[in-house]
């Protein structure tokens, strides 16, 4: 793993950003900046990083860096990557350029899956990530694919019948390991030495990669800013977020927690399953959260048993 | 000269091949699906040094072309109909980014309910969307306009995307003998594209960024003179081709108007026919004309206005509906442009063609004589006719 010492001083994603005090994009963003190997193209989604950063006339960016819509940053981050291969077939481009597209978890795990299913197919050489910070958070806090279940969001909302999102996360993943790519990975900005490694790995694989990073929202989750990475780190403690990757068809846990928290402890730091705690303590929820966490945690274990 | 037998896709893929395009990203749909085919055979073939970027969705196939266009890379996609539609939000971005990307569209029904065939309604939903427009006659000038199409693009003054309509079938799939140019003229023609900006490394740009009520009214009044650059950039590219390709274009193309008491004003493969019947109505000493815009966005008002000062009639042909809305959309362009002049001519919409259905010889001249009879009379008696509809 990358040590401190390692890491590049410059920063290419500079400060006087917008993003919320304690939001994960703005730490994530930088993390990535210090695990590139050259020069390397920024493709964004639609979603808070892209609003926050590049308010025109201003950019924190000192990088080629490129918003084209919601759901299409592979589609565009395809059309990159194949122009620069095609120009230099013609002799008008000698340098290689990286590609990295970064979207929320709704612009990857909902309007923007087909896109990126579409480009793992085609092969393209590019590192994908996602922002998962468990739902739209941009248009103000609505459920997705990744929002968890008894999530408490604008359209999920804990009401007196139904507590919170009924349904459970998708598991991005197995989606894209199934596309037969040789790089996917999940990480956790509290581990940073695990997430700068797999950027690079990402970066290096010949051929799309995607990693799927916890970015913690405390705006969404609702949760006390200055304790955004012990949160990220919590969620990996209680097996909540399980941090592994999936690499030429072997699966590898990178974070064993062999004495896990109960998730309990994660969702009692956040507004957004506080409904779970007050006025009523669901125990009822919380155990069936508890049980996917361990069900998805022996999932993960025998997938990585496989090897 | 090579004459070549070539359907109008193929004319396109043959014109794209010649272009040296860096990127082709699309999504196969009837009635365009033979252009992308043709030329994903010229890439199988090594023929071509483009990448073929076969996307899962024409959404995402626009989505490419603009990221390959931010490089500087030329970029050709094509689509038709639904295709076109799914791109819809793709339209906006790519001339709100200033990609001088040129498609191919072989114009087909919109659904429901569903239709494979030609008509207009697909590129006129999308006529606000900042894409030049070009509608070609036939094979011949499917190829020319294809080529034509990048130069006014990627000019300095323009960068914006031209779309090359053609229409579903009726061009699309029939082959005509089509004059080529050798290879050598059109690099000669046609050289690199040069950028104004690339997301190139070495002088980083952003791209994309949210602009807010401070700025973007500024940028949408850019895109504005951007359509307005492209009536002299077109003039010019015209010109040239002349002289490689001993071939006329322009904004218009007009027959009979120089005497035209009555007229009818067109768009794509309909002028071809229309001239044959006002040619023989001419030869009756009627005084008929045509007029066929090539371009249609910008739209040229000043060329229309000057066609059309002098008639008394005239009927405004529109392969599509505009639901709810006073005329079809290019005969409101027309009264737009029209309405200023001392002496207004009459003015009839005629709906026609919907879906494929076949416009004939006989058809026009009922139209024709219709105008005939507006201009003696002074009397626009149904101002839409919906020609060849079964009431």
């Amino acid at each position: 793993m990358v040590t401190l010492k390692e890491l590049p001083i410059e920063e290419l994603f500079a400060s006087g950003h917008r993003l919320c005090a304690g939001c994960g994009e703005g730490i994530i963003n930088r993390m990535t900046m210090k695990a590139l190997r050259g020069p390397t193209i920024i493709v964004a989604a639609t979603g808070c990083s892209e609003v926050a950063t590049t308010i025109y006339p201003y950019t924190s960016w000192r990088l080629p860096w490129a918003h084209v819509a919601f759901e299409n940053a592979a589609a565009v981050a395809s059309g990159i990557v194949e122009a620069y291969r095609a120009m230099a077939r013609r002799g008008a481009w000698s340098r290689h350029v990286d590609v990295i597209a970064m979207a929320g978890d709704g612009g990857t795990y909902d309007i923007g899956i087909q896109a990126l299913s579409g480009a793992l197919e085609r092969g393209h050489d590019f590192l994908y990530i996602c922002y998962d910070n468990e739902a739209y958070m941009n248009t103000g806090i609505q459920r997705s694919g990744a929002t968890p279940h008894g999530a408490d969001t604008t359209t999920s909302p804990a009401g007196s019948v139904i507590p919170g999102k009924p349904e459970w996360k998708k598991d991005l993943i197995g989606i894209c390991a199934a596309h037969g790519i040789e790089y996917a990975a999940t990480a956790s900005p509290a581990y940073w030495n695990d997430y700068i490694t797999k950027v690079r790995k990402g970066i290096e694989v010949n051929g799309p990669a995607v990693i799927d990073v916890l970015s913690p929202c405390p705006l969404g989750w609702r949760h006390d800013s200055a304790r955004s990475i012990e949160l990220v780190r919590l969620a990996v403690e209680t097996r909540y977020y399980p941090v592994y990757e999936f690499e030429r068809g072997k699966y590898k846990l990178n974070l064993n927690i062999s004495k896990p928290k109960p998730v309990e402890e994660f969702l009692k730091l956040q507004g957004r399953f506080g409904h779970l705690f007050k006025p009523t303590y669901r125990k009822d929820v919380i155990d069936e959260i508890q049980q996917n966490v361990d069900a998805n945690w022996n999932r993960i274990l025998k997938l990585c048993a496989q090897n | 000269m090579t004459i070549l037998g070539l359907t109008g896709d193929e004319a396109v893929a043959y014109a794209v091949k010649q272009g040296k395009v860096d990127i082709v990203a699309a999504y196969p749909i009837t009635p365009q699906t033979i252009m992308v085919e043709r030329f994903s055979k010229y890439v199988a073939d090594g023929e071509v040094h483009t990448g073929y970027v076969c996307v899962e969705s024409e959404h995402s196939a626009l989505s490419a072309c603009v990221g390959a266009s931010l490089t500087g890379a030329r970029v050709f996609t094509a689509t038709a109909s639904q295709g076109l539609a799914l791109m819809h939000e793709m339209l906006y971005i790519a001339s709100g980014l200033r990609c001088p990307i040129v498609m191919g569209v072989a114009n087909r029904a919109l659904s429901a309910p569903i239709n494979i065939h030609g008509d207009h309604s697909d590129m006129m939903g999308s006529r606000d969307s900042g894409w030049v427009q070009i509608y070609a006659e036939n094979a011949q000038e499917s190829y020319d306009w294809t080529l034509m199409a990048f130069k006014i693009a990627e000019d300095e003054s323009v960068q914006l995307p031209v779309s090359v309509n053609l229409d579903g079938f009726i061009i699309s799939h029939c082959m005509e003998g089509v004059d080529v140019l050798e290879d050598s003229v059109v690099d000669e023609f046609l050289q690199s594209r040069k950028p104004l900006f690339t997301v190139d490394p070495e002088k980083p740009i952003t791209v994309g960024a949210l602009c807010f009520t401070d700025y973007y009214f500024e940028f949408k009044r850019q895109q504005v003179e951007a359509m307005l650059n492209v009536r002299g950039v077109l003039d010019k590219v015209c010109k040239e081709y002349r002289g490689i390709a001993c071939r006329d274009y322009g904004v218009l193309e007009t027959f009979g108007m120089e005497d035209a008491e009555a007229a009818v004003i067109c768009l794509g493969s309909t002028a071809g026919t229309a001239r044959e019947v006002a040619r023989r109505l001419r030869a009756q000493g009627k005084k008929v004309g045509v007029v066929k815009l090539w371009l249609y966005r910008p739209f040229p008002t000043d060329e229309v206005r000057a066609a059309l000062r002098h008639v008394k009639a005239l009927a405004v042909f529109d392969r599509a509906i505009s639901f709810g809305a006073p005329y079809g959309a290019l005969c409101s362009d027309v009264v737009s442009a029209l309405h200023t002049l001392e002496e207004s001519p009459q003015i009839f919409n005629v709906v026609y063609g919907l879906g494929g259905r076949d416009i004939q010889p006989s058809d026009i001249e009922l139209v024709f004589n219709e105008a005939l009879e507006t201009a003696k009379t002074g009397i626009v008696k149904e101002p839409t006719m919906f020609l060849g509809v079964r009431d």
